[in-house]
């Protein structure tokens, strides 16, 4: 890639697209071998720097841009070589953020060469995405893509935009289409005091999952304001209390068993 | 002898132990007051200054360490000793095996096996329903807590999945007791997933079980063998007669010169020291005290002295090999530094390769010689660290911790302990922790144990207890567990420190009444 790119700091979006149809390469804030809370079982995460949003409540704000010399350019073979040695402990990889959907040729590639190769084949392949990735890019990345653990920053638009700058419609294509293809492992929502935590908006949230996609867990997340940009520190952490009523009040119509809380 | 009288009357008057205890005490003061087996002034002198510890295993030996005796040949056979045919059903069954337990012997003066009880009773269980099932099981299980009161008592479970097995692991959850200890047999073609989640749940809920890698047991000790006492891997129908240890950095330390010099003449002149030890010990136990031609096991085929052989352990490596590396003048830590933690490997295998050509009596059981072990410490160790484990407090990432520990288990048949610590997290992902159970056999771990760090259970050296135990014997100064007769020693002696309350949580490794 050295070819194409002076620096890891040269690299925008566009830029990995050209790449991408000589050999695909990713941008990886970091890597953690084994994670307990990125999916079932033991994980090989990956999180790959860059985002299509602005969260408030991001607590990994370092991996939302995509220019920075922190993160490393990582071949399709060289990740494949970084998990290799550790296939034996894990029931899978999953690729978070940033957001992982950005870079979807890179992780396709990934994927497919995990699925190919036979000491890798039995690993499930999941991505963490907060939904903002058009049709084509889930062409690209579903037919590689076990299960997809998908955030819901808010149902209504107003605080989504709110929250995160951008409007939810693509969200929620997203997660009609991951229901439909059978691929929604699970619902993730950060509760932020202040912005999404009344019980209306958390009731209608739950209807609106127990219609679009039944059966699907949901796993409610507090915010903490730990590793969060400094205009967020104010906003303070919901008690257990509190977020065991979050909890409930989702689980009205999504079902106890399938709601826990984080 | 004025002093002899004055213990034994210590022991007598001593209001914080129970009848039991307190017979186990005068018997432990009178063995003391024998003289121990003989062995060479080197020997004797290693001994006294703890370059080699016998485990304060006393002074005349007359029953073997560890024993393993052949329950399913007993249920399948009855016994004449006993007084008890075959059972033909469970409630025979699980009365049978209770009966023999009481007439079993070990180091401890409690059985430290009982075991692979789902094997044994699964071909009862099939009479019952499952409610009767649990309540037999529940009553075997209380029954064994309050009559063996002693956390090295232990019982295995599987590879295979059964009835009796699932119903065992319910009820650790449900009766959180610290005795038996426990141990899941995993073999990856056997042992479900489901089976190895059942486990992980109960190890969240009582520290237990521990897991072996069935596969790599079986390839070094026979597809008859059974895990006893902590993390010791025995042959059933067998056991060892003794466990000596070597103090790896009390060894490095008498070292002067490189590592060369240490691997090439110092280990092998400590390796041989213990290894006297070991002969005249079992040596003692079986030509003088003649536990084999006396003990009904021996007689009813249940035991045999071929399938016997004794225990090497070894322990410090961890101060070992940064002891040497500072010698040569680096600071790299074993378990941290790549050079610190090979050299470590280097350590065991040429321990290994001593010990396998170190020639002991009556140790058919493995081919002569004795097998190697990473002992997991007792006690009284301060400053050096249990086996070839890395210091607690101070493991490494599970990753990194689980690679640096894994290439010395494939010297340890009799068995390695590494206890990998893991917080709340994996109660809400215990997959993970199949996962990694099922890693770790894969890349050559042998044993692996966890601790859950906001358990009520804790392990002190390989065994069980609870937090809250210890906080009641603080309180009253009374135990119904473990209840050591040693203990009582040190009370007499004034030695209670804050460690007692440790110490009366077994009756293997407590240090003896006579010093």
């Amino acid at each position: 890639m050295s070819r194409l790119l002076a620096s890891p700091a040269d690299l925008v979006v566009s830029d990995l697209a050209v790449v991408h149809d000589v050999e695909p390469v990713g941008l990886v804030a970091d890597v953690v071998p084994f994670s307990w809370v990125d999916g079932p079982g033991n994980r090989f995460a990956v999180f790959l720097q860059g985002c299509n949003l602005d969260c408030i409540a991001c607590h990994n704000p370092h991996t939302m841009p995509l220019k920075t010399p922190l993160a490393r350019r990582v071949s399709v073979p060289d990740l494949l070589e970084e998990v290799r040695p550790v296939v034996p402990f894990l029931s899978g990889v999953t690729v978070s953020g940033g957001e992982a959907t950005l870079q979807a040729p890179f992780v396709a590639a990934w994927f497919a060469a995990l699925r190919e190769d036979p000491a890798t084949a039995r690993l499930t392949r999941y991505i963490d995405s907060n939904g903002c990735a058009d049709g084509s890019t889930w062409d690209l990345l579903l037919p590689h893509t076990e299960g997809v653990m998908l955030d819901l920053k808010a149902l209504d638009v107003a605080t989504h935009r709110e929250l995160t700058g951008l409007g939810n419609a693509q969200v929620l294509d997203s997660l009609d289409r991951l229901v439909a293809e059978q691929r929604l492992a699970e619902v993730r929502l950060l509760v932020v005091p202040g912005y999404n935590d009344s019980e209306a908006a958390l009731r209608a949230t739950g209807d609106y999952l127990a219609r679009r996609a039944p059966g699907i867990p949901v796993k409610v997340i507090g915010f903490r304001p730990h590793g969060v940009r400094a205009a967020a520190r104010h906003i303070p952490a919901p008690t257990a209390e509190e977020r065991t009523a979050y909890a409930t009040w989702v689980a009205a119509s999504v079902g106890d068993d399938l709601v826990t809380v984080a | 002898m004025p002093e002899f009288r004055d213990r034994a009357r210590t022991l007598v008057d001593t209001p914080a132990l129970t009848y039991r205890q307190r017979v186990q005490a005068l018997a432990g003061l009178a063995e003391e007051s024998l003289d121990a087996p003989k062995v060479s002034a080197a020997c004797a002198h290693a001994l006294a200054t703890g370059l080699v510890c016998d485990l304060a295993e006393g002074h005349a030996p007359y029953r073997p360490r560890y024993l393993l005796p052949d329950y399913s040949r007993a249920l399948a056979h009855g016994s004449e000793f006993l007084g008890l045919a075959a059972p033909t059903d469970l409630y025979e069954a699980i009365a049978f095996l209770l009966s023999m337990y009481s007439q079993v012997p070990s180091i401890t003066g409690y059985p430290v096996y009982l075991g692979d009880v789902d094997r044994l009773l699964e071909p009862f269980a099939s009479d019952v329903d499952d409610e009767t099932l649990t309540k037999l099981m529940r009553l075997m299980w209380v029954t064994i807590d309050r009559s063996l009161p002693d956390a090295f008592t232990h019982a295995n479970l599987g590879p295979d999945d059964s009835r009796v097995g699932r119903t065992i692991l319910a009820l650790e959850r449900e009766l959180l007791q610290t005795v038996p200890n426990l141990t899941l047999r995993v073999d990856p073609t056997r042992t479900p997933d489901s089976l190895v989640l059942d486990a992980v749940q109960t190890v969240f809920a009582c520290g237990k079980p521990h897991f072996v890698n069935h596969p790599m047991m079986t390839a070094d000790l026979g597809p008859d063998y059974g895990v006893v006492s902590c993390y010791n891997s025995l042959k059933v129908g067998g056991g060892s007669h003794t466990l000596v240890r070597l103090n790896l950095a009390e060894s490095a330390k008498r070292h002067s010169g490189d590592i060369e010099s240490y691997i090439a003449t110092t280990l092998p002149a400590h390796v041989a020291i213990n290894a006297e030890l070991m002969a005249a010990r079992i040596t003692s136990l079986v030509e003088d005290a003649r536990f084999f031609e006396h003990s009904w096991l021996v007689d009813e085929g249940l035991l045999s002295l071929d399938r016997f052989s004794a225990m090497f352990g070894i322990y410090g490596l961890a101060e070992a090999a940064d002891h040497l590396v500072a010698l040569s003048g680096g600071t790299g830590r074993y378990g941290h530094d790549a050079d610190a933690t090979a050299l470590g490997w280097r350590i065991v295998e040429r321990a290994a390769e001593l010990v396998s050509r170190t020639p002991l009596p009556y140790c058919e059981g493995n081919d002569g010689v004795a097998f190697l072990h990473s002992q997991s410490g007792i006690d009284s160790d301060h400053g050096v660290t249990a086996g070839t484990r890395i210091p607690i407090g101070e493991e490494p990432p599970l990753l990194e911790h689980l690679r640096a520990v894994a290439p010395n288990h494939r010297y340890f048949a009799s068995g390695v302990s590494d206890i990998v610590h893991f917080d709340d997290t994996a109660t809400r992902n215990p997959q993970a922790v199949v996962d990694v159970i099922r890693g770790a056999m894969a890349t050559g771990m042998r044993d692996v144990t966890f601790n859950l760090d906001s358990n009520d259970f804790i392990r002190i050296t390989g065994y069980l207890v609870r937090k809250s135990d210890l906080a009641k014997l603080e309180a009253t100064g009374v135990a119904r567990h473990g209840s050591d007769v040693l203990a009582a020693g040190s009370v007499a002696n004034s030695h209670i420190t804050d460690r007692v309350v440790k110490r009366v949580i077994s009756s293997e490794s407590a240090p003896r009444v006579a010093g």
